[in-house]
């Protein structure tokens, strides 16, 4: 198959981007997205030229490293499944393919197709944790967890943190991302005692890094590729709601649960 | 000149632990502070043992090459892992995961080490359940388990096929409160590229960070290497692209002795390679094997579609060969007899290389549902990356490199024989023997971050001298040197082939002669070849740009340089090691029909090669004493 790559080449953060077009011959149907790229790559440095930079580790879609905008999709046309797990059979034989990197404000960008999502890990550290110590843990089974509610709970926790639902989203909000944190941990009883601090930390971060608001368009939940539903959404409103309700009723000098990292 | 010392407590193996931890000495809460440690890997070895050093108290300096923590390699991790809770009441105990470990690992690990990793292992789940990590429940709401290769109880907890991925996320956010509460200081981008020993003592690292290009020195009282391991030597594995030797190695050239190198498991379960642009293999999780039969046709070169050929026609060769464990042989076992089977020219799909994982079996009898629900996921996979659909038609799988046993030698405190590196994780030898078993290598990483680190090294803080160790040290100048003139050489080069081909030439060649099965003369071959191919590399490589900004190629030519290097480590191993044991399969040491023959008086030990500059590495072995239990012929059938 042969196709024809618009690729967004950018040098660094301060410099201007634009889009280089390249040519991809005798790529085998059966290659992924990201080996089509390394072949590009491999001619382009024989040639003396600078490869495409772009992002990836594990090759099948657990890692969140990958994410290129395909075509104006993240993670291209399918549902459901990553960069890396796209694979060229997909796509007509001749098409011009055109790949952009993630974009939202959040995200800058460090060169070419890689950008900076460090905004999600500081999201993460603003409370996306149970604090409990190494060792004396109970046991496992000591707290019974419905099957139900775990299975819930592993939906939420699926997602890989990739950002695809950021770069999808007009507003590149973060919300199915903090969701999807903030209704693993309130699924579960070990996520109970700090439930109420958790949510508006979390959300007071997102809001910091830059991340827009939620215009319920569901763009997110469309490229997501851990198929993390927009239901959580719903579930992070009403968590915010229920911890505004019960912070409001507590005498105003409590301490936060994360008040050592306010 | 190197000396190994396991420090193995003496007395009773179910104490030996508890009596240890009791006789080692503390570091007061209020000196802890002023304590500096750096943890270089943030996978689940790395993350548990930088957030539980913080949660002590001290002051820790983390560092990975990925973006964020949680893209460490752990996070691939499918099955699950191990614990002997024995909540199935089948069994299970203590003492049974030693023995399974031990005997599984071929009787070529440490009695010691196996059994606290085995008494630790509950308690690494308490932890991870109050972590929060949603494991699979039962109905009434219990921890489900599931049973795993080689082995004959339901031991292993699991997150659907993300077991991984979700202890890796629990870990991280564990790391994220002690980042939060400044106790851990973050350095994702940035690499590892030296070790830096002063006055015999590892007391720092030379990183780059990966978008400036910045090479710095970092000092510390003592470092902690948890890196992963280096599959991916052979270019073509199940790991991760960026897994790589790098850290492990360059410790080595500063003197931390390399165990049993040649020990490097190949997985039977997954999809066979297709072609050469190929990047990476996936791996199909071994719990297929629990319902999955593995096939070939019994006439070589068959190539009628698979339900052509009738049941008389098929050979069912692990359940004919291995008729007490069929289909759940462990993974070394396995590999070679496929492998067999595709040298028969039995082997089906292009070129030969694979054979059938047959599901028709359970489909008839619990219908496409239940299968579906067992393995969606999986038959997902395999779909998309082969186009085939395996509710239909049998799965073509073949071996691929997986998981590396060997690493840096270390004693029973994780210690290496540089005093003040520490090394754990798949980083370090210790666990596995000569194989490892499924689903613990989850277990070990935590097992040696969350609980047995944290206590081995306030020992080694609260006795040894420190004195302080700043950048401009005569040995961080040179290490720092060190670097930017490796840098130098590979931006110098300007030649016209790319760092890829010859990795994947290395791994072809590493594949062809110290992959599944190994002979002298393949041995001697590849240890003649490697030194000319890496000279090649070093004359004809093309690395563009420069070493002041985000330059992937850069990195990856650093990584594939050290492959090269180490390659002939691991084949020196592989050639001292005159016997069949777990993974390292002899072709000259098999029994009249291929099964491996252990020599234990010549080769109870375990390999530990020291570096010489310009010359060939000196081994030195540390006997392995079997105590309490009798290694036996490892028979699976
Ligand atoms: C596909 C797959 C499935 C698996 N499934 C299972 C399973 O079900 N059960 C099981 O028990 N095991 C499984 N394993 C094995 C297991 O996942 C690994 O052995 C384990 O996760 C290794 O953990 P680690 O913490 O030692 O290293 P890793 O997770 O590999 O982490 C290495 C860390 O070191 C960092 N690093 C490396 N080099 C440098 C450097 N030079 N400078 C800075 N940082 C560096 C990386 O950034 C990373 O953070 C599987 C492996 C694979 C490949
Ligand atoms: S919610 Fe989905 S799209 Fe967003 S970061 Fe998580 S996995 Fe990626
Ligand atoms: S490379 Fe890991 S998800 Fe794509």
């Amino acid at each position: 198959m042969n196709f024809t790559l618009r690729i967004w080449r950018q040098k660094g953060a301060n410099e201007g981007g634009r889009f280089v077009t390249y040519e991809a011959h005798d790529v085998n149907p059966g290659m992924s997205f990201l080996e089509m790229l390394d072949g590009v790559n491999q001619k382009l440095l024989v040639n003396g030229e600078e490869p495409v930079a772009f992002e990836h580790d594990c090759r099948e879609g657990i890692c969140g490293s990958c994410s290129l905008v395909i075509d104006g999709i993240p993670h291209g046309p399918d549902h459901g499944i990553t960069t890396c797990q796209l694979y060229m059979r997909r796509f007509p034989d001749g098409a011009t393919i055109t790949i952009e990197p993630w974009r939202a404000k959040a995200f800058p960008i460090i060169k070419d197709l890689v950008v900076d999502r460090s905004a999600l890990d500081r999201v993460m550290r603003a409370g996306g944790y149970i604090s409990v110590n190494t060792g004396g843990a109970v046991d496992g089974n000591a707290l019974l967890i419905g099957k139900d509610q775990a299975e819930t709970a592993m939906d939420a926790a699926s997602c890989i943190g990739c950002g695809a639902c950021v770069a999808a989203c007009k507003n590149a909000s973060a919300m199915l991302f903090v969701a999807a944190k903030v209704s693993h941990l309130a699924l579960l009883p070990q996520g109970k005692p700090e439930r109420t601090g958790r949510v508006g930390a979390m959300i007071e971060a997102m809001d910091r890094e830059g991340f827009g608001s939620c215009g319920n368009q569901y763009e997110c939940e469309a490229v997501c590729p851990k198929r993390i539903s927009v239901r959580f959404i719903a579930t992070l409103n009403r968590e915010y709601l229920r911890a505004g309700i019960v912070e409001s009723a507590l005498p105003s000098d409590s301490e936060s649960p994360h008040a050592e990292s306010v | 000149m190197t000396k190994l010392d396991s420090k193995i407590p003496s007395g009773p193996l179910e104490s030996k632990w508890d009596r240890h931890r009791f006789s080692e000495k503390l570091v007061s809460p209020h000196n802890k502070r002023k304590l500096t440690v750096i943890v270089v890997g943030t996978g689940l070895a790395g993350a548990s043992a930088a957030s539980t050093l913080g949660q002590l108290g001290y002051q820790v300096e983390c560092f990975c090459f990925q973006d964020s923590p949680r893209r460490a390699h752990s996070i691939a991790a499918q099955g699950g892992i191990n614990a002997a809770k024995n909540y199935q009441d089948d069994g299970d105990s203590v003492g049974r995961l030693f023995y399974d470990t031990i005997k599984g690992g071929d009787f070529r690990s440490r009695e010691a080490n196996v059994y606290r990793l085995a008494q630790i292992s509950g308690q690494i789940i308490d932890q991870c359940v109050a972590l929060g990590i949603p494991f699979a429940r039962e109905y009434g709401g219990q921890l489900a388990n599931r049973s795993f290769g080689g082995v004959q109880v339901s031991r292993t907890f699991y997150c659907r096929g993300q077991t991984g991925q979700q202890l890796l996320l629990g870990a991280y956010s564990a790391l994220c409160w002690q980042i939060e509460r400044g106790q851990v200081t973050m350095r994702p981008r940035t690499e590892m590229l030296d070790l830096i020993v002063v006055d015999g003592q590892a007391r720092g690292i030379v990183v780059r960070d990966l978008v400036t290009g910045r090479i710095s020195i970092h000092t510390a009282h003592v470092v902690v290497l948890a890196t992963g391991g280096y599959s991916n030597v052979y270019y073509l594995s199940t790991n991760a692209s960026g897994s790589n030797v790098t850290a492990t190695y360059r410790a080595w050239k500063q003197g931390a002795a390399f165990a049993n190198p040649c020990f490097t498991q190949i997985h039977p379960t997954a999809i066979p390679p297709s072609d050469a642009y190929q990047a990476k293999l996936t791996l199909m999780s071994e719990s297929l094997r629990n319902d999955g039969r593995l096939w070939v046709p019994k006439m070589p070169g068959d190539t009628r579609a698979p339900r052509e050929i009738s049941e008389g026609e098929r050979d069912y060769f692990l359940e004919r060969r291995y008729p007490r464990f069929g289909n759940l042989a462990p993974r070394d076992i396995a590999s070679r007899a496929v492998k067999a089977v595709c040298d028969e020219g039995r082997g089906v799909g292009p070129n030969g290389h694979g054979v059938y994982l047959d599901f028709a079996g359970v489909v008839e009898q619990h219908g496409l549902d239940v299968v579906s629900e067992r393995y969606g996921n999986l038959f997902e996979m395999y779909h998309r990356i082969t186009g085939e659909d395996a509710y239909h038609a049998p799965m073509r799988i073949y071996p691929a490199p997986h998981y590396t046993m060997g690493g840096l030698w270390v004693d029973y405190n994780l210690m290496s024989t540089i005093p003040g590196l520490f090394v754990i994780g798949e980083a370090n030898f210790a666990d596995h023997g000569a194989n490892r078993l499924g689903a613990s290598s989850l277990m070990q990483g935590l097992g040696d971050g969350y609980f047995i680190l944290p206590y081995t090294i306030g020992h080694y803080l609260a006795t040894a001298k420190l004195p302080p160790v700043t950048e401009d040290h005569t040995e961080a100048r040179k290490a720092h040197h060190r670097v930017l003139n490796r840098m130098a050489r590979l931006l110098a080069a300007k030649g016209r082939r790319t760092a890829a081909s010859f990795h994947r030439e290395l791994g072809s060649l590493l594949w062809n002669y110290c992959g599944m099965s190994r002979t002298k003369i393949g041995l001697k071959l590849a240890l003649s070849s490697i030194p000319t191919l890496r000279e090649d590399f070093w004359r004809d490589v093309v690395v563009p740009g420069t070493g002041d900004c985000f330059n992937q190629e850069l990195e990856y030519a650093g990584r594939v340089a050290d492959y090269l290097e180490f390659a002939e480590l691991l084949c020196h191993d592989a050639w001292h090691r005159q016997e069949s044991c777990g993974a390292h399969f002899r072709e000259e040491y098999q029994t009249g029909d291929g099964e491996p023959t252990r020599d234990d008086t010549r080769f109870a030990h375990v390999a530990a090669w020291e570096y010489r500059e310009g010359a060939s590495p000196i081994l030195h072995k540390e006997p392995l004493a079997f105590e309490f239990v009798q290694p036996t012929t490892r028979s699976y059938q």
